[in-house]
């Protein structure tokens, strides 16, 4: 029988951006798969070329539109490792809240648009729901939804950060999280859709280059946050699940957003005991000569490990920026998982790989 | 309808023959303008009912609480230009959404709305209606076999395969309560429930008879033949304008009929549920309210079926869509044996008593 080729995308409702899948179907069988990327290439890395370091700062939060901070603070540690800045406890702390904070937010846009693509309506609007506490508190916060440039070399931008609101969303989130799972958890609709779909084993996890919440699902112990200094004070689970399914993909995440919350409990717990109001705010920026030499600075980012190369030589530009980003291997390893899948199921275990595609393409 | 046409064969205004052409016209045209109004009434229902269930407002700006909204939808919809491909088959891809549209303007006049209102009176009237209901598929077949574009295609034969697990599951369950009923004539179903309605006699039938229904209607978790976030729109990708919204103004329509037949078939139809009508007990026994009686009747009728709406509304802001695998599993592997076990108790029961 004649096979059909499939162009799934660039424009389609459920690929979350614009990838191209271009699909063999045997049927409603897929015999080969082709994933394409490139379509939003905003050529984020040559543009820091041109553009001095505090010019490129604004820039860094759109390589990933739904968790900016991460961004921020892979490209500020580059900068500040790279020049000796010491930053103060205090900004630590408030950058690992706010980037928790974009980690649920993240999280729940996931959970929101995953339970869409299954076909489940109503969930989206909740998790919107929650997640716009976050934005606007964001927006109070930095001026912006989405692309905050909140963080700067040496700290933070200003320190007005209304710790009692960040402490009810968080306490109204985590309970809204066992709301979530009260309707998605057990639904046996659900579970059909993802249990023993699209099944990542270990090996083929580490063979693809997975990171983050995608490989914690396969059953292997990698969190970046365990070895980062800002996280050392810090008390938190790394969430495992074995099963390397959509399913344990999608417990990995709602577990992942409890811990979240748990983490910026903390964080706000410290901050409420120090006075944040005669804090000195650094911006060594303008005071120093730039150092020669090379880093990669990584953060774990809500869509795996996320890396950011920075070779300086001694000029008020990047030499080089490189960006390492989970989404693109989670798009690679399509080519391997969705073969021999039903097409119902692409959407399944394309939506639980968290695929963001400007992240994918800079 | 008899009774207006007794009145006007007794009168002798018109010839025998133009009698009848003009009470079915007239009864044609109530049936038209009830299902037009119901359609706009079910769109916004369905609008407001998914937005109260996800904590939005819905739609509320055109016209007080947004009731001219689907009204305003269809006005557009129907200025608007209709796309087709250079490479569609011209005459299918036209034909097509009337035909759906027609056949299930058909269903709504096999449905007795009260005990004199009933356009096609016929004594096998359940199986007119089922040989009447598979046409839409039929034509939602040939719309994406038409449209040449893959994903219509693909939506095609998802609607092509789920119809031979429901049509056997909708037959079997039907055919339980023609067995419990001892009849097919839709009217005098009704009149069988009289005492109690078949639901409580054939609980199992109804619950596979509303699964397959859901299946049948292309509703979640069943929508597996238009899933937007697979096959973006399935066999009506292609479509555009009127047409479109003959699709989609035909499925609102086909979900309300099949809901009332739901109810005429378990939930005693247009019988009230007290054992008596409004009309008599707050009026006694008056002239004036046997005519009272057919509208409280349709009402009846229309509240019932508007419960059962709700609920695959209520389905529909609940569940994930099944995968076109695991509906086929679920209807050969376990609904058709279990329909199959229902009928043979109903066998039984009917042969011991």
């Amino acid at each position: 029988m004649d096979k059909m080729v499939l162009n799934l995308g660039p424009q389609h409702p459920s690929t979350h951006g614009v990838l191209r899948l271009l699909l063999e179907l045997d049927g409603e069988i897929i015999t080969s798969v082709e994933p394409e990327v490139g379509y939003l290439h905003r050529s984020l890395e040559k543009m820091a070329e041109s553009k001095s370091y505090i010019q490129y700062l604004p820039m860094v939060d759109r390589v990933d539109y739904l968790s900016g901070f991460f961004y921020s603070y892979a490209f500020c540690n580059a900068y500040e490792t790279l020049n000796h800045i010491q930053v103060p406890e205090y900004a630590n702390y408030i950058r690992v809240m706010f980037m928790e904070l974009n980690r649920l937010a993240s999280h729940l846009l996931w959970l929101g648009t995953y339970l869409l693509d299954l076909g489940a309506i109503s969930p989206m609007f909740y998790t919107f729901r929650e997640r716009e506490d976050i934005v606007t508190y964001f927006e109070k916060v930095t001026g912006q939804r989405l692309m905050y440039n909140y963080f700067v070399f040496g700290g933070v931008r200003h320190c007005d950060i209304y710790l009692d609101e960040a402490l009810r969303i968080v306490d109204n989130i985590y309970n809204k999280i066992d709301e979530y799972e009260d309707i998605i958890t057990e639904n046996p609709v659900f579970l059909s859709r993802t249990k023993d779909v699209g099944i990542i084993s270990k090996q083929k996890a580490l063979d693809w280059g997975l990171t983050g919440p995608n490989l914690r699902a396969s059953g292997i112990l990698q969190d970046y946050r365990s070895i980062m200094p800002i996280y050392d004070d810090l008390e938190f689970d790394i969430i495992l699940s074995s099963e390397g399914d959509c399913y344990s993909r999608y417990i990995v995440r709602i577990y992942e957003m409890r811990e979240s919350v748990y983490i910026i409990k903390q964080c706000i717990e410290y901050l409420q005991n120090i006075n944040l109001s005669n804090v000195p705010l650094n911006n060594f920026y303008h005071k120093q000569k730039q150092h020669e030499g090379e880093i990669y600075s990584f953060v774990e980012a809500p869509r795996g490990l996320t890396m950011c190369y920075l070779k300086s030589v001694g000029e008020d530009t990047p030499y080089r920026v490189k960006w390492r980003t989970g989404s693109y291997y989670s798009t690679q390893i399509l080519k391997d998982i969705l073969k021999g899948v039903y097409l119902s199921d692409v959407m399944s275990i394309y939506g639980s790989l968290d695929v963001v595609l400007p992240e994918v393409d800079r | 309808m008899n009774y207006l046409l007794c009145t006007l064969f007794e009168i002798k205004w018109l010839p025998d023959i133009w009698a009848v052409i003009l009470v079915s016209v007239i009864g044609f045209g109530v049936v038209i303008s009830l299902l037009i109004l119901t359609v706009l009434f079910l769109v916004l229902a369905e609008r407001k009912l998914l937005g109260f269930f996800t904590q939005r407002k819905g739609p509320n700006r055109v016209g007080l609480w947004g009731v001219l909204q689907t009204t305003a939808d269809a006005i557009k919809l129907l200025c608007k230009e209709n796309i087709e491909l250079l490479s569609s088959d011209k005459f299918i891809f036209t034909i097509a959404p009337i035909m759906a549209f027609a056949s299930v303007i058909l269903l709504w006049c096999l449905i007795p709305y009260n005990s004199e209102f009933h356009l096609i009176n016929s004594s096998v009237g359940v199986l007119l209606y089922f040989a009447i209901a598979s046409l839409p598929m039929i034509f939602h077949f040939l719309a994406g076999y038409s449209s040449n574009n893959k994903y219509s295609l693909i939506g095609s034969y998802r609607s092509l395969g789920l119809t031979c697990s429901y049509s056997i599951v909708l037959m079997l369950s039907v055919m339980s309560v023609i067995l419990v009923s001892g009849t097919m004539d839709l009217d005098k179903i009704v009149l069988f429930q009289s005492k109690t309605w078949m639901i409580f006699s054939n609980v199992l039938g109804f619950l596979i008879f509303f699964i397959a229904t859901l299946a049948k209607l292309n509703r979640c978790p069943f929508d597996l033949s238009e899933a937007e976030s697979e096959i973006v729109c399935g066999y009506h990708t292609e479509y555009s304008g009127m047409r479109f919204a003959m699709f989609f103004l035909g499925e609102y329509a086909e979900l309300f009929v099949m809901s009332m037949l739901v109810v005429i078939l378990f939930f005693g139809g247009y019988l009230p549920p007290f054992g008596m009508y409004l009309a008599n007990a707050f009026m006694g026994n008056c002239e004036f309210c046997s005519y009272l009686i057919y509208f409280e009747q349709t009402i009846w009728l229309f509240i019932k079926t508007l419960i059962i709406v709700f609920v695959i509304i209520w389905i529909r802001a609940t569940l994930p869509r099944l995968t076109q695998v695991s509906t086929l599993n679920m209807f050969w592997k376990y609904i058709i044996p279990i329909s199959i076990f229902n009928l043979i108790m109903i066998i039984m029961m009917r042969a011991l008593w």
